[in-house]
């Protein structure tokens, strides 16, 4: 489904990313974790292409965008439409309803008409709970139904894989279930997905694999349960006892 | 004094409260078929200006920047009255005669569109840069985050100051009568010079400014209300 060769990112003479490989499978969940400052966002970004890689390769299905050679900003859009990005800070548009802040996607980019896009927009709002919400604005929201709506508005554009970029972290401790709810009922449903998030009662639960970032570079990986119980690289010993 | 003899005087009340009456109709006149007309022409040509400078100046290509950069500072930097003397009395030099009215719309547009243009790249630069991306994320161009995402809420920021522009211009537009603009000012004054009353004339011309500015400001409260439905306070 997504396979990564070889990514790297520098800003200016800050190499950030230093070489990611990785290959998630359709339908498998991938949490990432790693200490605050190793890459994780930047690397999300970069499978979103929010920023341009320096250099490496990724596809997604069929589609496949070569850093190491010129891209076109058409090529961006293209690729970028395989995938959807949930912010930490949600991001949602103030001026728009939720309902509208998820048919934007579909209406304005995918050109769909109005009616068509309010229908699945509703359909995306029921999913994540927010069926009775619609008309309202993200100021009358709170923090974890503003971030269900960031997740709706980004599953309106139907992409192929979900990023999230530590959805919860910015919400009160007793709205982050609600999110994670949401969050698992699409792995279920097979959703490809790749998560930066330190809940690790998340990624225990509904993660196939867990990816470790120290550096700009992936430390280890395994299935939840090897990487928590028995870590092989020092670092991670030492990043799970700190936030265990 | 001028209080006294007024009321010293009963013929002379009755001739200034007939002045008074007299040039009302002129002066409105002037007032709505050009002082009004003249603010809203230009403030509109200005406000197209103004967002294409800003856009000028936020884009990524340098010599657009630098277009912007001059135009903004050589408005800036120069008296609004220098500027419209320029235009029609300093043209004709060199072969380019504007009658009047043209030459007023030209440099109050050419005015506001500078002035303007600062508000609306400051208010630009005040959105977020999550929203940017937030509509790139769903797939937007750069024109489609512009339109859609970014100006509306830009708009809602730049509502108080451009109404501050708008109102300076409505007084401003008084400096056409420089260049022979027959607009309110300039009857006042073409009145006051038959009767020599240039106190009353000036200050009943003041009032109306003064009016027109009143009705302006709550026109700005309700669009400021109806831009922060969407804002909590
Ligand atoms: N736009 C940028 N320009 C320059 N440096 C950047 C930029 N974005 C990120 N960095 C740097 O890249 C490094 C990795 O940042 P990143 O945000 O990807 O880390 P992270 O793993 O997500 O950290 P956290 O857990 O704190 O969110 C940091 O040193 C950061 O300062
Ligand atoms: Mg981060």
């Amino acid at each position: 489904m997504i396979s990564i060769k070889g990514l790297t990112k520098s800003f200016d003479s800050l190499e950030v990313l230093k070489g990611i490989d990785l290959e998630v499978g359709k339908g498998k969940v991938v949490v990432v974790i790693g200490p605050s400052g190793s890459g994780k966002t930047t690397f999300l970004r970069c499978v979103n292409i929010l920023e341009t890689p320096t250099d490496g390769k990724i596809s997604i299905g069929e589609q496949e965008i070569d850093f190491s050679r010129k891209v076109s900003s058409r090529q961006i859009s293209s690729f970028r439409r395989l995938t959807g990005m949930v912010f930490q800070s949600y991001n949602l548009f103030p001026h728009m309803t939720a309902i509208e802040n998820v048919m934007e996607g579909p209406v304005t980019v995918k050109k769909e008409a109005k009616q068509k896009a309010a229908e699945k927009a509703e359909y995306f709002l029921s999913k994540v709970g927010l069926a009775d919400k619609m008309k309202h604005y993200p100021f009358q929201l709170s923090g974890g139904q503003q971030q269900r709506v960031g997740i709706a508005r980004a599953l309106a554009m139907e992409p192929q894989v979900m990023l999230f970029d530590e959805p919860t972290s910015a919400l009160d401790p007793e709205l982050v279930g609600e999110v994670l709810k949401v969050m698992k009922d699409l792995a279920t449903e097979g959703m490809t997905m790749m998560v930066v998030t330190h809940e690790m009662r998340f990624a225990e639960e509904a993660a196939d694999e867990v990816i470790f970032m120290a550096d700009g570079l992936i430390i280890e990986r395994g299935k939840p349960e090897e990487i928590f119980s028995q870590p092989k690289a020092e670092r991670t010993r030492q990043f799970l006892r700190l936030i265990q | 004094m001028y209080l006294n003899s007024i009321f010293a005087d009963p013929d002379r009340t009755a001739r200034l409260i007939d002045i008074a009456q007299s040039s009302l109709e002129p002066l409105l006149k002037g007032a709505i078929f050009y002082t009004i007309p003249l603010t809203l022409i230009t403030f509109v040509c200005g406000i197209i200006l103004a967002v294409l400078t800003a856009l000028a100046r936020i884009s990524h290509i340098k010599l657009l920047q630098m277009i912007a950069r001059i135009y903004v500072s050589a408005i800036r930097g120069t008296p609004l009255l220098v500027q419209l003397f320029i235009l029609f009395y300093g043209l004709p030099t060199v072969g380019i005669t504007l009658d009047p009215w043209p030459s007023a719309i030209i440099g109050f547009s050419l005015n506001i569109g500078a002035y303007a243009s600062e508000i609306i790249r400051a208010s630009i630069l005040s959105i977020p840069k999550g929203q940017w991306e937030a509509g790139y994320s769903i797939g937007m161009s750069y024109r489609q985050a512009l339109t859609r995402i970014v100006l509306p809420q830009a708009t809602r920021v730049s509502i108080p100051p451009l109404s501050n522009t708008f109102i300076s211009l409505v007084k401003d537009t008084s400096l056409a009568s420089l260049i022979l603009v027959t607009e309110m000012f300039r009857r006042a004054q073409e009145i006051a010079t038959t009767n020599y009353e240039f106190l009353l004339l000036y200050t009943e011309a003041a009032l109306i400014y003064w009016v027109i500015c009143f009705l302006l400001s709550l026109v700005q409260g309700r669009l400021e209300m109806r831009f922060d439905r969407y804002v909590s306070r």
